[in-house]
């Protein structure tokens, strides 16, 4: 193999070109992104760069050892196509890349509300730019209304909280967060915003944005968003409106590749894809897990940061398994109103939770959940050095399920 | 638990705890005092490292963190630090932490802190 493309520019890629190189790759790494800044860490953006001075540049992923890896980077420039049997990538520029290999990273983006086109203040959050965008409106003051009180609307809301504005928060569902936590610690989770005096309004999805001008004869632009009005006729003022209800894969350039496509890239075990030589890694990939016995799309930052070292194995080794490192087990964080959460495993439907310690009323505890008597999952509150503990465990069963 | 400080040539000499109550694969942290940074003490498979213990990149003590060979984890973030040169592994940290040195005796673990950058 002497070419290698990367398709993505985000943690995962950047990840994969790292490992094209620590494992011995001494080819041509072309890293196509198309955003136009180098790869940068997203976590932050929905905390406290939001109301702080933190610079673009401190966000940076790259450092100077990068300098080394030799990468081409074609930044800037969006993937348009897959030509399978030549592994050829059309990109938006009107270039084309030709590669003995392909890492596709291509990531997701946010999910957008319908009726929100051309109306100024109302924001997703995903890129560096949406948070230069957001925070600019925020510094406007509030109020501000979150639609979705997943982790993103949910650290939004806490930050802006803290920096002075009145923040309301919606969400559809009667329980955020049950679907990687289950309605118990969903609901322990949400009250968070109770605690701190944002109302959480549940149940209600979004009627439609509210903005200056609504009533204009058709063709003219719209205003800025002033209300949000919910399903039961509800009609919250609002100055900025966060919409944060998930993400969807980047995949639409893979259409025509013979790619499988089901909510990402269907991949095996250690990230194979349907096409020889052409990998998928990070948000944009549905990769099999054989602890869980489904395939599973991870939007989780260390996910996107360890995967690539077992998709660049893949490519670079074919069907020799060995030294391939097992598939980590899923781990996410989040931090609001000054409470840290951390999750670890594979929770499904059905499975039981026990709290482990602490009480969930105190926000410092950790829980377990378990199916059949065993530990499937691991949530804690503000309890960093056992949850540690429950992660190195549930690893450790994690890894030597038989596959 | 308390610590017996001595200060010696720029450096505070910490007693972290006895040898015994840091087996293998467990870490503890110790506050190093006078508005120092706390340091987290590790038994990597035998040898005892220090480092400081705040993650270079946010708020996590990192004796809270993951160990596994000669690096930890960040419990948060996961950032990994070289236990023995204090040097960041990958992202999202990009600086180090300082290291301490360590001495065992009678069978108490030391900590040599380094004193804080720009102290001197």
């Amino acid at each position: 193999m002497r070419s290698v493309a990367v398709v993505g520019a985000s943690l995962a890629g950047l990840s994969a070109a790292r490992a094209l190189r620590a494992q011995g790759y001494d080819g041509r790494i072309k890293l196509i992104g198309d955003e136009t800044r180098p790869p940068y860490d997203r976590p932050p953006l929905s905390k406290e760069f939001l109301v702080s001075g933190t610079s673009a540049e401190e966000l940076a992923l790259t450092t100077d050892d990068d300098d080394s890896l030799g990468i081409d980077w074609r930044l800037g420039t969006t993937a348009t196509a897959l030509d399978a049997g030549e592994r050829r990538i059309t990109l938006s520029d009107g270039g084309d890349v030709r590669a003995d290999g392909v890492v596709i990273a291509t990531g997701a983006r946010a999910r957008t509300l319908p009726g929100a086109d051309g109306m100024s203040g109302v924001h997703t959050l995903r890129t560096l730019d949406d948070a230069l965008a957001l925070r600019a409106s925020l510094r406007s003051g509030g109020p501000l209304v979150v639609i979705g009180a997943g982790f993103i609307g949910s650290e939004v809301a806490s930050t802006a909280m803290a920096a002075g504005l009145d923040v309301t928060v919606v969400e559809a569902l009667p329980v955020p967060l049950a679907g990687p936590l289950g309605a118990d610690m969903g609901s322990t989770c949400a009250g968070l915003h109770a605690d701190h005096g944002v109302p959480l309004l549940c149940g209600t999805p979004v009627r439609r944005l509210l903005a200056d001008g609504d009533g204009s004869p058709p063709g003219f632009s719209r205003g800025r968003v002033n209300g949000v009005q919910l399903t039961d006729g509800t009609v919250l003022p609002a100055a900025t409106v966060l919409v944060g209800i998930g993400a969807v894969p980047n995949t639409e350039w893979l259409a025509g590749s013979g790619l499988t496509v089901r909510d990402g890239v269907l991949t095996d075990a250690n990230c194979a894809t349907g096409l020889p030589h052409v990998v998928a890694v990070g948000d944009c990939a549905a990769s099999y897990h054989p602890a869980a016995a489904r395939h599973v799309r991870t939007e989780h930052w260390t996910h996107a940061h360890r995967q690539p070292e077992t998709a660049v194995r893949t490519l670079l080794a074919g069907d020799d398994a060995s030294g391939r490192p097992p598939t980590p087990l899923p781990y996410f964080w989040s931090e609001q109103y000054g409470v840290r959460i951390q999750f670890a495993g594979d929770r499904q439907d059905g499975d039981s939770v026990r709290i482990e310690s602490g009480d969930p009323e105190d926000r410092c505890f950790l829980a377990v959940y378990e199916r059949d008597g065993r530990p499937t999952a691991v949530l804690a509150m503000n309890q960093s050095k056992q949850f540690t503990r429950w992660r190195r465990q549930l690893a450790t069963g994690w890894t030597t399920v038989p596959t | 638990m308390e610590h017996t400080e001595t200060l010696t040539h720029h450096a505070t000499v910490l007693v972290a705890c006895r040898i015994e109550d840091l087996p293998p694969g467990e870490s503890l942290r110790i506050e190093a005092g006078n508005g120092t940074q706390a340091v987290a003490v590790f038994n990597a498979d035998g040898e005892i490292h220090a480092i400081d213990d705040t993650c270079t990149h946010q708020d996590a003590s990192l004796a809270d963190g993951w160990l596994e060979g000669c690096a930890v984890e960040c419990p948060l973030h996961g950032a990994c630090f070289d236990l023995r040169t204090g040097m960041p592994s990958g992202p999202p940290a990009k600086k180090p932490v300082r290291t301490h040195r360590v001495s065992v005796e009678d069978g108490l673990v030391h900590v040599h802190v380094a004193a804080p950058v720009g102290a001197l």
